[in-house]
C-alpha cells in the first residue's frame, strides 16, 4: 500500500462502506419480506401446520435432520419427505422407532398421539409447498 | 500475587476465561468423537445420547468456549490498549462464573432431560426459540447470553471510554456489540419456518462472516503488533482494509443461505456474486500476517503465538475461503446444499479463522498471565507440534468428509433418475466417515498435547535464556 493511502483514509472507508451494504441489505430484506407470502404459501399456514412446528423444534429433529437443507447431515432431508413418502408412511414411520437394527441410526421413540401426529404431516406438508427454485435436484433430497 | 509481566494488574482476570475456555473445547472434541462414531456405529449410546443431543452439545459448546475465548481476548487486550486498568475487574469475574454455571446448567440441561420436558421447564411455550439449529439454547440462557455480554460490554466500553482509543480496541468493540445485537435475532421466531430461517441466519451467518470476523482482525492484529513490533499505523490500515473487506462481501454474502429456503431467485446472483468475493478478507489476511512477520522489528521470545497467528490467518483463508468458495455459487450449491460437503467447510472454517486465533491469543496471553515473557522453549516446543498435529488432522477429517460429500452428490444428488436414498448413500460413505474418525482421534491427541504444553518446564540449560526473556522490552 503507498505512503499516502493512511489508516484514517482505510478507516473512513469501512464506515462508509459498511453503512451502504448495511442499508442496501435492509432495503433487500424488506422486498423480500413482501414475497415471502405469496412463496411459501402463507395462506395455508393453519393453526396445525404451526402447532406442527412446534412439535419439530421441541423434540430437536434439526438435530439429525435436515429441513430444505438446513440442519445436520446424520438423517434424510424433510423438506420434500411429504411427496416422497405419504402422510400414512411418515406417521407409521415414527410411531415405529426406534427400529433397534443392530449398528444402525436409530430414531428416538416420541410417544405422539394421533393429533401431534397429525401435526406434523401438516407441517411437513406445507414446507413441501415452499417455493424452493427446485431444489432438491430429485426426489432423494 | 502481584504480576510483574502484566502492564495492568486487572489483565488477569483473563486467565479464568482462558482456562474455562480451553476446559469447554476438550468438551467439545469429546462428543465431536462421539459423533463421528456415531455415524459409523449407527447405534451407539443409543438411546443415552442420541446424535441430535451430543450434537447440541458439541456445537453449543464450541459456541460457548469461543465466546469464553473472545471475552477473555477482551479483557486482556482492553486494558492494554487503553492503557488504563479495566474499568470493574469485580464484574468481570462475577460474570464469568455466571456464565459458566448458565453453561454448565444448559449443557447438563441437554444430557440429562429429554429435550422437550427441558423445552416445557424453561417456558418455551411462552417465547418459543428452541429447536433451531446453534440456537436451541433454553429461554432463560439466551436472557443468560443477553446480561452476560451487557455486562460485559459495558465494562470494557467504559474501560476503552476512559483511556487510550486505539484502532485495534474500537474494532473489538465495534465487533463485540455487532455479536450482541446479532445475539438479539435469536428471540426472533416466526411460525412461518421460511421467514423464520432468514431470521436465524442474521444470528448465524452474521456472527461468523460478519461481526466475528471484525473481532478475529483485532485479535490477529494485536498478537501481531505484540510480537513483530510493526508500526501501528501500518497494521491499523491493514486492519481496516481487512474488516472493510470481511462486511462489503459478507453482509451480501448471506445471499448465499438463501437460494433454496423459499426466498427470491435474485438472492441466486446476489448470493454468488458477493460470497465468491468473501475469500479476498481472508486472503488479506493470510498476506497481512505474512508481510508483519516479514516486516518484524524484534524477535519476539514467544514463537509459538507467532505460528498459531500465521496458522489462523493461512488455515482461516484455506477453511473459511476456498472450501466456502467450491460450493458458494448457486448452481453448485443446488448439488452441494446441505451435503457432507457443508459439514467440511464447516469444519475447517472455524478451526482455522476462530478456534486457532482464539489460541494464538492464549499462546500470547497465558505466559504474561503466569509471570513470564514467554514459556520455556521445550514448553513452545510441544505447542508447535501440537499445531501440527491439530492441523493435520483436521485436514484430514476435512478431506475425508469433502470426499464422503463429492460421492454423496453423485450418488444421491446428481441422478435424475434412480437416485440412491439418503440411507443407502450413507452406506457407501463409510470408508470416507472412518477416516474422518481417525482425523478426530488424532485431533483430540492434538489437543492433549497442547494442554500438556501448559505443564512443561525449562530444561536446566535454559534457565539462563528465560531469565533473558524477562528483560525482553515490552511493545
Amino acid at each position: 500500500m503507498s505512503q499516502g493511502f493512511t489508516s484514517q483514509m482505510a478507516r473512513n472507508i469501512f464506515y462508509g462502506g459498511t453503512a451502504f451494504f448495511v442499508l442496501l441489505f435492509a432495503a433487500l430484506i424488506l422486498h423480500t419480506e413482501t414475497k415471502i407470502p405469496e412463496r411459501s404459501k402463507a395462506g395455508d399456514l393453519t393453526p396445525a401446520v404451526v402447532r406442527g412446528k412446534h412439535l419439530w423444534e421441541t423434540r430437536n429433529c434439526i438435530g439429525c435432520h435436515t429441513l430444505l437443507g438446513e440442519g445436520a447431515y446424520f438423517a434424510p432431508e424433510l423438506g420434500n419427505v411429504y411427496q416422497r413418502r405419504g402422510p400414512d408412511f411418515i406417521k407409521a414411520w415414527i410411531k415405529a422407532q426406534p427400529t433397534h437394527a443392530p449398528g444402525r441410526r436409530q430414531m428416538p421413540q416420541f410417544n405422539f398421539t394421533e393429533a401431534q401426529l397429525d401435526d406434523l404431516v401438516e407441517f411437513l406438508k406445507w414446507t413441501n409447498g415452499v417455493n424452493t427454485e427446485k431444489w432438491p435436484p430429485n426426489i432423494e433430497g | 500475587m502481584p504480576n510483574a509481566t502484566l502492564k495492568y494488574s486487572s489483565q488477569a482476570v483473563a486467565k479464568l476465561y482462558f482456562i474455562a475456555a480451553l476446559g469447554l473445547f476438550t468438551g467439545q472434541i469429546i462428543f465431536g468423537l462421539t459423533l463421528g462414531l456415531q455415524y459409523v456405529i449407527g447405534d451407539l449410546f443409543f438411546p443415552l445420547i442420541p446424535f441430535n443431543i451430543a450434537r447440541m452439545v458439541h456445537t453449543n459448546l464450541l459456541i460457548v468456549w469461543l465466546l469464553f475465548g473472545f471475552m477473555g481476548a477482551a479483557y486482556y487486550m482492553i486494558p492494554e490498549e487503553s492503557e488504563t486498568e479495566l474499568y470493574s475487574p469485580l464484574l468481570a469475574k462475577v460474570l464469568f462464573w455466571v456464565f459458566l454455571v448458565a453453561g454448565a446448567l444448559t449443557i447438563l440441561g441437554y444430557l440429562l432431560v429429554p429435550y422437550a420436558t427441558l423445552a416445557e421447564m424453561t417456558g418455551n411455550d411462552l417465547l418459543a426459540t428452541m429447536g433451531r439449529e446453534f440456537l436451541e439454547q433454553p429461554l432463560p440462557t439466551k436472557l443468560g447470553i443477553v446480561v452476560v455480554a451487557l455486562g460485559f460490554l459495558f465494562n470494557i466500553s467504559m474501560t476503552v471510554l476512559k483511556g487510550r482509543k486505539t484502532s485495534v480496541s474500537l474494532v473489538l468493540l465495534m465487533g463485540l456489540w455487532g455479536l450482541a445485537l446479532m445475539f438479539l435475532f435469536s428471540f426472533v421466531n416466526p411460525s412461518n419456518l421460511v421467514r423464520d430461517k432468514m431470521y436465524w441466519w442474521f444470528v448465524v451467518h452474521l456472527w461468523v462472516e460478519g461481526t466475528w470476523e471484525l473481532i478475529m482482525g483485532a485479535m490477529l492484529a494485536f498478537v501481531l503488533v505484540k510480537t513483530t513490533g510493526v508500526d501501528r499505523e501500518v497494521i491499523d490500515k491493514w486492519l481496516y482494509v481487512i474488516i472493510t473487506l470481511a462486511l462489503v462481501t459478507g453482509i451480501l454474502g448471506t445471499g448465499h443461505h438463501f437460494y433454496f429456503i423459499g426466498l427470491p431467485g435474485y438472492w441466486q446472483w446476489v448470493g454468488s456474486v458477493f460470497s465468491a468475493l468473501e475469500p479476498i478478507p481472508f486472503f488479506a489476511m493470510t498476506m497481512f500476517a505474512f508481510n508483519m512477520v516479514q516486516r518484524r522489528r524484534r524477535e519476539h521470545p514467544n514463537q509459538a503465538a507467532v505460528l498459531w497467528a500465521v496458522g489462523t490467518a493461512v488455515i482461516g483463508f484455506l477453511g473459511a475461503g476456498l472450501w466456502g468458495f467450491i460450493h458458494t455459487l448457486s448452481p453448485v450449491n443446488y448439488y452441494t446444499h446441505g451435503s457432507q460437503v457443508t459439514a467440511a467447510h464447516g469444519h475447517l472454517a472455524f478451526y482455522g479463522a476462530y478456534v486457532l486465533v482464539v489460541i494464538a491469543m492464549i499462546s500470547y496471553a497465558m505466559p504474561m498471565l503466569r509471570g513470564r515473557q514467554a514459556n520455556p522453549r521445550r514448553a513452545q516446543s510441544v505447542e508447535m507440534w501440537s499445531f501440527w498435529v491439530m492441523s493435520v488432522s483436521m485436514g484430514v477429517m476435512v478431506l475425508a468428509l469433502t470426499g464422503a460429500g463429492v460421492l454423496q452428490i453423485w450418488l444421491q444428488r446428481m441422478p435424475t433418475t434412480g437416485a440412491m436414498s439418503f440411507m443407502a448413500t450413507q452406506d457407501q460413505l463409510v470408508f470416507f466417515y472412518w477416516i474422518r474418525v481417525a482425523g478426530g482421534v488424532g485431533f483430540l491427541l492434538g489437543l492433549l498435547m497442547y494442554l500438556s504444553s501448559f505443564f512443561v518446564g525449562a530444561a536446566s540449560h535454559e534457565q539462563t535464556d528465560t531469565a533473558a526473556n524477562m528483560r525482553v522490552r515490552q511493545v
